[in-house]
C-alpha cells in the first residue's frame, strides 16, 4: 500500500514538473495585507483588487506568456506577523516582488527584510517615512499625506485665508497630518490660531470647537477618518459657525456626507483621490477611463464600489506588471524596471518613479472638491 | 463676556454628554445593586440599542417608534439570555469570575455585531430636527433635550420601582444580604435575572437616544461603557441620584478640561478623576462610609 502511494506521489511530481516545463515558468508575486483586524478596511479591498487583477491577467494568458502565481497572506495589521510572513513569502514561496503591507507600521517593520533579501517591496501605506529617505528596494503607491495638506493650504491661499485653526484626531493619521500641516503652514506664512485634538472615539467636540470659535479663524482644517469629522461637522452647525471648513482626504467618500448630513456638510472642501470623483472628471482626463473600468470590474466581482485603498494594490500590481512586460524576471530586474518605468497612469494618480522619488506622485493625485447639496463638485 | 459665553457652552456641552454617561452609569448600578457584579458587557447593550434601531429602520423599514421598541425588546431578550446562559449556570462563582465572564460576553457580542452588520459607522436621524436651540449664549440640539428627558424619566422610574414595588424592594434586599433575602422567601435567582433584564433595557434605551448624536458602530460600546462605569463609581455604584450626579460632573469636568486646559487630555482627565475617587472615596462621592460589622 505504502509503495503504491509512493508511486502515485512520484508520478504526480513528474506530471507537475512536466506541465510546468511546457508553459513558461509562472511569475510568483506576494501580497501582504491586513485583511482582518483594525486595518481591515484597507486590507480587504487591497486583497480583492490584487486577486481580481491577477485573474484578469491570467485569463489573457499571463504577462509575456507567463502565468502569475499569487501568494497572499493576512497580517491582521500586526507588524511582527508581517515580518514573519514577508520572510515566508521570500524564503518558502520564492516570490519576486511583494505588494503591501497595508499600514505604515507594518511597512516600516518589513522594510529591513526586503532590503536584506533584495526583494522589491511596493507598500500600500501612506506614511511619508516609507520612501523618505529613499530605500533601494522600497516603493509605495498612496500619495503622501503632505500632498493632501499642501492642496488644502494652496486652496486657502487662493481664498486669502490667513488665520487657520486645526482640529486633528489623536491617532497616527491625525498626528502625522497635524505635523505636516503645521510645518507647511509656517512655511507658507499662515498663522495657526488654534490647534485642538480629539480622540478617535469622542462623541462630542463642541468644547474644542467653542475654543476655535473664540480664536476667530478664517478657516478650520479637520484631519481624521469617520466618524470624528462627521461629528465635528454637525457640531459646527450646532454652534452656528460660518467659518470655511476643510476636511482631509481621509473622509473622501459619500459615507462622510451621509453621516454628517448634507445640510451640515454644505460648502465644505476637501482633497479627494480621483477615484472618489471619477464620474465628474473630464473625459480628456488621462485617469478617467482607467478609474471607470476599475470601478466597474470591482463592482461586478464584489458587489460594492471600488475604494481608494484597493487602488493602492492596483497601482502596485501595475508597476510590477509593467516591469515584467519589459522583460524583467529577477527581483533586481523588476526593481530597476519599476524605477525606470517612466510615466504610468494609475488609480492614485500619474506615477513617475525616479531613483530619488520612490512614490512618484505629485499634487495632481488629488482633486479639490466642494460639497454641494450632498454631492461632490470639483473646485476650479 | 467672551470667556463667560465659552464657559456656558462648555458647561452645557458637558451636561449633555454627562447625562449620557449618567444613563449608562444607572444601568451599571442596577445590576451591581442586586448581584454585586459589575457588568462590563453594559456598553454592548448600549451599542445594540443603536445598531438594532438602525437595522429595524433601514432594513425592516419600520417606523421610528416601532424600530426603537424592537431594538429595546431584542436587547432585553439578549440580556435575559446572557444571564441564563453565562451567569446562572455558575452556582458558586465569585464576583471576580462573573466580571471576567461579562468581559468575555462583551467581546463576543461585539464580534457578532461586526460580522452581521459590518464595521461601518451609521447614524440615526434626529428625533425632532437638528435646529440648534440657544440657551444663554450657548447652543444645544433638540436631541440633547430628549436625552435629558429620558434620563429624568429613568431616574423617576427607578426610584418608584426600587422603593415602592415588591419586586424592587426584593431586589434591594438581595443586594443587602443574599442569604437573608433567600430566607424570607425571595427568589434570588429571579431577582438577578430581573436586574439583567432592566439594565439591558435601560442600556438599549440609552443607545437609541444617543445614536442620532454620537452615531453608532459595533465598537462604540467600549468607551461609552467605561465612561458610564466612571459615573457609577463616582456615585458610589448605588444611589440612583448619586450616579446621575456622577455622570453630570464627569461630563462637565471633561468638557471644561478640554476647553480650558487642553483637548489632548480629555480622556486622561476623566480617568484621573476615576482613580482619585477610587483612592480617596471608594464608597463614592455622595455616600456615607459603611461600617463593616465583624
Amino acid at each position: 500500500m505504502r509503495k503504491m502511494f509512493a508511486v502515485i506521489g512520484i508520478t504526480m511530481l513528474l506530471l507537475c514538473s512536466a506541465s510546468a516545463a511546457l508553459a513558461a515558468a509562472p511569475i510568483k508575486i506576494g501580497g501582504l495585507f491586513a485583511v482582518t483586524g483594525p486595518a481591515s478596511f484597507l486590507g480587504e479591498p487591497e486583497k480583492n483588487t490584487l486577486e481580481l487583477l491577477v485573474k484578469e491577467a491570467n485569463a489573457k494568458g499571463g504577462i509575456n506568456g507567463s502565468k502569475i502565481e499569487l501568494f497572499i497572506y493576512d497580517t491582521g495589521g500586526d507588524a511582527t506577523k508581517a515580518v514573519q510572513l514577508a520572510n515566508k513569502l521570500i524564503k518558502n514561496d520564492k516570490v519576486v516582488a511583494i505588494i503591501g503591507p497595508s499600514t505604515t507600521g507594518e511597512s516600516m517593520a518589513v522594510i529591513p527584510v526586503a532590503e536584506k533579501e533584495q526583494i522589491p517591496l511596493i507598500s500600500c501605506a501612506a506614511g511619508i517615512k516609507i520612501t523618505d529617505p529613499v530605500k533601494k528596494w522600497v516603493f509605495k503607491t498612496p500619495a503622501n499625506d503632505h500632498v493632501a495638506a499642501e492642496k488644502i493650504l494652496i486652496q486657502a491661499e487662493k481664498l486669502k485665508q490667513k488665520n487657520i485653526a486645526l482640529i486633528t484626531v489623536s491617532d497616527s493619521f491625525g498626528s502625522s497630518g497635524r505635523e505636516q500641516l503645521k510645518q507647511m503652514a509656517a512655511k507658507r506664512g499662515f498663522k495657526i490660531v488654534a490647534d485642538e485634538v480629539y480622540s478617535p472615539k469622542d462623541t462630542d467636540m463642541t468644547p474644542q470647537l467653542t475654543k476655535i470659535k473664540a480664536a476667530k479663524p478664517d478657516a478650520i482644517i479637520c484631519w481624521g477618518t469617520n466618524p470624528g469629522p462627521a461629528i465635528i461637522t454637525r457640531n459646527i452647525q450646532q454652534l452656528g459657525m460660518k467659518t470655511q471648513v476643510y476636511q482631509s482626504h481621509g473622509v473622501a467618500s459619500k459615507k462622510y456626507i451621509e453621516l454628517a448630513t448634507a445640510q451640515a456638510a454644505e460648502g465644505i472642501m476637501l482633497p479627494a483621490g480621483k477615484l472618489a470623483v471619477f464620474d465628474l472628471l473630464k473625459p480628456s482626463d488621462p485617469q478617467a477611463k482607467l478609474l471607470k473600468d476599475y470601478n466597474t470590474d470591482y463592482k461586478k466581482s464584489y458587489g460594492v464600489e471600488a475604494s481608494t485603498f484597493g487602488g493602492y494594490a492596483y497601482d502596485g500590481f501595475q508597476l510590477v506588471a509593467a516591469a515584467i512586460k519589459k522583460g524583467a524576471a529577477t527581483p533586481a530586474q523588476i526593481r530597476d524596471g519599476i524605477e525606470k518605468n517612466g510615466r504610468m497612469v494609475g488609480v492614485s494618480g500619474i506615477f513617475k518613479m525616479t531613483p530619488t522619488d520612490h512614490n512618484g506622485l505629485d499634487l495632481g493625485a488629488f482633486e479639490m472638491v466642494r460639497i454641494v447639496k450632498g454631492d461632490w463638485v470639483i473646485v476650479k | 463676556m467672551e470667556l463667560l459665553n465659552q464657559v456656558t457652552q462648555f458647561v452645557i456641552s458637558g451636561l449633555a454628554t454627562g447625562s449620557i454617561y449618567a444613563l449608562i452609569g444607572l444601568s451599571f448600578a442596577i445590576i451591581f445593586n442586586s448581584t454585586g457584579i459589575i457588568n462590563f458587557a453594559q456598553g454592548e447593550f448600549v451599542m445594540l440599542g443603536g445598531v438594532l434601531t438602525i437595522f429595524s429602520l433601514n432594513v425592516l423599514h419600520l417606523p421610528l417608534i416601532a424600530a426603537i421598541l424592537v431594538a429595546v425588546a431584542v436587547t432585553t431578550v439578549i440580556g435575559l439570555v446572557f444571564e441564563r446562559l453565562a451567569i446562572r449556570p455558575l452556582k458558586n462563582a465569585t464576583p471576580l469570575m462573573l466580571i471576567i465572564i461579562t468581559i468575555g460576553a462583551s467581546i463576543l457580542i461585539r464580534g457578532l455585531v461586526m460580522l452581521l452588520w459590518g464595521k461601518d459607522t451609521q447614524a440615526l436621524p434626529a428625533f425632532s430636527g437638528t435646529d440648534p436651540i440657544s440657551v444663554a449664549g450657548a447652543t444645544l440640539l433638540p436631541q440633547h433635550l430628549w436625552i435629558f428627558g429620558v434620563t429624568v424619566l429613568v431616574i423617576i422610574g427607578c426610584r418608584l420601582f426600587f422603593n415602592h414595588t415588591i419586586s424592587g424592594k426584593a431586589m434591594r434586599a438581595c443586594s443587602f444580604n443574599r442569604r437573608a433575602a433567600n430566607l424570607v422567601g425571595i427568589s434570588v435567582g429571579r431577582m438577578v435575572l430581573f436586574s439583567f433584564v432592566i439594565s439591558a433595557a435601560v442600556g438599549a434605551l440609552a443607545g437609541v437616544i444617543i445614536a442620532p448624536l454620537t452615531m453608532t458602530a459595533y465598537d462604540v460600546g467600549v468607551m461609552l461603557g467605561l465612561k458610564g462605569f466612571c459615573a457609577a463609581i463616582m456615585g458610589g455604584m448605588g444611589s440612583g441620584l448619586g450616579t446621575v450626579l456622577g455622570g453630570l460632573i464627569l461630563g462637565t469636568l471633561e468638557s471644561l478640561g478640554a476647553g480650558l486646559i487642553s483637548s489632548g487630555y480629555k480622556d486622561a482627565i476623566a480617568f484621573f478623576i476615576l482613580l482619585l475617587i477610587l483612592f480617596i472615596r471608594p464608597q463614592g462621592l455622595f455616600k456615607k462610609g459603611e461600617t463593616e460589622r465583624v
